[in-house]
């Protein structure tokens, strides 16, 4: 059996050592797509362009507009004059956040009547919008709380009043400075090696059948089994070349840390690729051209990719989209991946995910190679 | 350049696409697949965290705390545990992302100093969801603190007064409940129209270099220029079908408020058709096979209107240096105007510097594509 199996491997890397253009394909895209993941994709929230309009002109004001220069999440782009020029800032995408303070803004603080900051925040892009208005409210009430603190501490022997308060510690564990590039490096590893792997498997397939070269080789002793082993095997052993090159990538370049178990993620990504060759496998059978392959690949990979969490929250999707994300070999093993990346959890905590990840390779195989042995018929 | 030759490669064009139903049905089936599922699979909106407790005073005053994350619907409480341990279990397998520590003197230390802490403990994994949750986990504390004061104050038989010393009144302009979805299907709308386009004509010429039919192409008097714009003019009106697809869907399925007009609207719509079914022709001019063309085109298509154009990612957030490289993205144009004809209600006036840098690209497009062309067989 291995007599017949290893000259089919032998073929198929000698195929792509002498494809140049396979080759490309295979490192250039991953380093590329690496990168641009790696500073490009980037929810982060710094350096917001801010326009202020102070009519108080209070050292108070002041103060309080100093505490947003001061902070790297804000950047004073335009001292406006008035409301008007606050409006256009924000019109014309100037500035994405407006901060205003009124006059007598210094006289309702001193008396604790809650003096008024009025912030307009460009909602287009809502996320930044929504992150830009917490770091607003963290400084102003930063502020606030100084102030007060300040101010009883002056009036303490006066009024004996006492600020009555509860604060909140926040402790964001795995991630302490909510790095997002720790988010989406580590989830490269899935979505790339899925595609690189689905794609090789099914146009290496494909490219026999268009050529007719499969002909030859069914006329040839080979068993179907062993045709679809000697296939797959190089693009096992490719795949486990590309997971290894983005986690090195992102260890070395883009300092991840690694705090979990190597053979957790390395037993994920095994059986991450067993699905992947599968699907492949899978999608080889449905079509003849090099053409509806690739058409076929972009439909099915897009919902794998979107219906993942890779980069949008599955908690957040409509119900009946969150069920299909159960049948999606990638959900898991993109768990796998930043659990062992940030979480470093083992296996007591990750067997569901990895059991999923076999039951789900188990059938795609099962599947694939009898629809491949009928498609060959 | 001659009108009835330029004529002629249409309708040849157009029969072309009728006749393979297949492909005509993909190019008018993937919009509409693609808008659904992006539409909704992507989604950054917090909703429902899953949130776990660890109260251990137990007061009523603790619990007054808890019934505040209660009512919020960002948070939904899953499990109220009692020890650390199950905790950091809870948050290792991720069935929460946020855990709520109350400490043992919260009352005493409220009644001693007037101060106190809770801890609220996130899973940062997920970075931008902790972000979210960390605004939202501090509105409630304050919110709470707040409502204590006030009782405090109540008691002590003082007059009721604000104790915030300041107060922040946010409005939020243009998408003003925060709703992700949107600002992300109108840039949903151009990279579809991005892939689509450029997928559907960069078939056109090695089509014709794969069936052999080009021979008959080269022995007819048709012109390069005549060839492509006879060859683009067909694909512009399916392009334009596909953005109404779209279009229609963005506004009345998923409700984004239309504010700009539909004058805006398709005047920049087919600017950037253009350079999208140029950009296409050009490619499917220079790569000979036809998987090649389609595989090239998906790469400059797929990734710069995905992660360059800010369709999701704002490009302010990138280094500089990719920040200088997103000027040479064409989609990046178009999702700053489809956004703002769609939120800010932008006219063409107050979109010129985009509309230009659009049109400089269109121009530059087509000049190559019709240079590229060589009514040559080798």
């Amino acid at each position: 059996m291995f007599a017949r199996i290893i000259p089919i491997v032998i073929k198929e890397f000698l195929e792509l050592k002498r494809d140049k253009w396979a080759r490309f394909r295979l490192i250039v895209p991953t380093l590329v797509q690496i990168l641009l993941f790696g500073y490009a994709a980037t929810f982060e929230v710094y350096h917001v362009s801010t326009a202020v309009l102070d009519l108080d002109h209070s050292q108070e004001s002041r103060e309080l507009i100093s505490r947003f220069t001061s902070s790297d999440r804000f950047d004073v782009v335009k001292v406006a004059q008035s409301q008007r020029d606050i409006n256009t800032a924000i019109d014309t995408s100037d500035a994405a956040v407006a901060l205003v303070i009124h006059a007598g803004f210094a006289e309702l603080l001193r008396k604790g009547q809650g003096a008024p900051l009025q912030v307009i925040v460009d909602g287009t892009n809502s996320n930044t919008a929504l992150i830009a208005l917490g770091y607003v409210n963290a400084i102003a009430a930063g502020f606030a709380q100084d102030y007060a603190a300040d101010l009883a501490q002056r009036t303490a022997g006066v009024r004996g009043m006492k600020q009555v308060q509860v604060m909140l510690e926040q402790r964001p564990w795995f991630n302490p400075d909510l790095n997002g590039r720790w988010f989406f490096v580590p989830g490269l590893i899935g979505t790339l090696t899925l595609v690189i792997i689905v794609n090789l498997t099914a146009f290496a397939i494909v490219r026999e059948r268009e050529v007719g070269t499969l002909e030859q080789i069914m006329v040839s002793p080979i068993r179907p089994a062993e045709f679809i082993l000697g296939k797959t095997v190089p693009f096992f052993v490719i795949g486990l070349g590309e997971v290894s090159l983005i986690v090195a990538v992102g260890i070395l370049w883009f300092q991840v840390p690694f705090v979990g178990n190597p053979f957790v993620l390395l037993l994920g990504s095994a059986l991450f690729l067993c699905s992947s060759l599968a699907l492949g496998l899978l999608i080889s059978t449905i079509c003849s051209t090099q053409q509806q392959a690739f058409a076929m690949n972009f439909f099915v990979l897009n919902p794998f990719f979107i219906l993942s969490g890779f980069s949008f929250p599955i908690s957040s999707m409509p119900q009946v989209l969150q069920w299909f994300t159960y049948a999606n070999p990638l959900r898991y093993y993109l768990v796998v991946i930043r659990d062992t990346f940030l979480k470093g959890v083992g296996l007591s905590v990750l067997w569901p995910q990895l059991a999923a990840l076999a039951a789900l390779a188990v059938v795609l195989l099962t599947t694939s190679i009898l629809r491949f042995r009928k498609s060959l018929e | 350049m001659k009108f009835r030759r330029l004529k002629a490669i249409a309708i040849k064009e157009v029969l072309q696409i009728w006749r393979d139903p297949r492909s005509l049905m993909i190019a008018l089936l993937l919009p509409f697949t693609q808008m659904f599922l992006f539409g909704y699979g992507v989604n950054l909106d917090l909703k429902h965290l899953p949130v776990c407790t660890f109260d251990r005073e137990g007061s009523q005053l603790s619990q007054s705390l808890l019934k505040h994350f209660q009512a919020s619907q960002y948070f939904s409480i899953v499990r109220n545990v009692d020890s650390y341990a199950t905790i950091v279990k809870a948050i290792d397998d991720g069935t929460c992302g946020l855990a709520i520590v109350i400490p043992p003197d919260l009352s005493a230390r409220l009644n001693d100093t007037g101060s106190a802490s809770v801890q609220a403990i996130l899973d940062g994994s997920d970075d931008n969801t902790a972000n979210i949750a960390f605004g939202y986990t501090a509105a409630v504390v304050n919110g709470y603190s707040n409502d204590i004061a006030m009782t405090a104050i109540d008691r002590q038989g003082r007059p009721l007064q604000q104790t915030w010393a300041m107060t922040v009144q946010s409005r939020v302009w243009f998408n003003e409940d925060l709703v992700s979805r949107n600002f992300i299907i109108p840039g949903l709308v151009a990279v579809i129209m991005a892939l689509v386009g450029a997928q559907l004509t960069s078939l056109t010429i090695s089509r014709e270099w794969e069936r052999g039919t080009m021979e008959l192409l080269v022995s007819t008097p048709v012109r390069p220029i005549e060839l492509m714009f006879g060859k683009l003019a067909p694909y512009l009106v399916l392009g334009w079908l596909d953005a109404a697809f779209c279009l229609v869907i963005a506004a009345l399925w998923f409700a984004v408020p239309f504010r700009g007009t539909l004058l805006t609207l398709f005047f920049t719509t087919t600017l950037f058709l253009i350079v999208v079914l140029s950009l296409g022709y050009l490619l499917s001019v220079l790569i000979r096979s036809q998987v090649g063309a389609s595989q090239i085109a998906l790469l400059v298509t797929m990734l710069p209107t995905t992660l360059l154009s800010g369709y999701i990612f704002p490009i302010d957030q990138m280094p500089k240096i990719i920040q200088d490289i997103t000027y040479l993205m064409y989609s990046r144009y178009y999702v700053t105007i489809i956004k703002d004809v769609f939120l800010k209600g932008s006219s063409i006036p107050e979109l010129m510097t985009p509309i230009l840098f659009m049109i400089i690209y269109a121009a530059a497009v087509m000049v190559l594509a019709a240079r590229a062309f060589r009514k040559r067989l080798v």
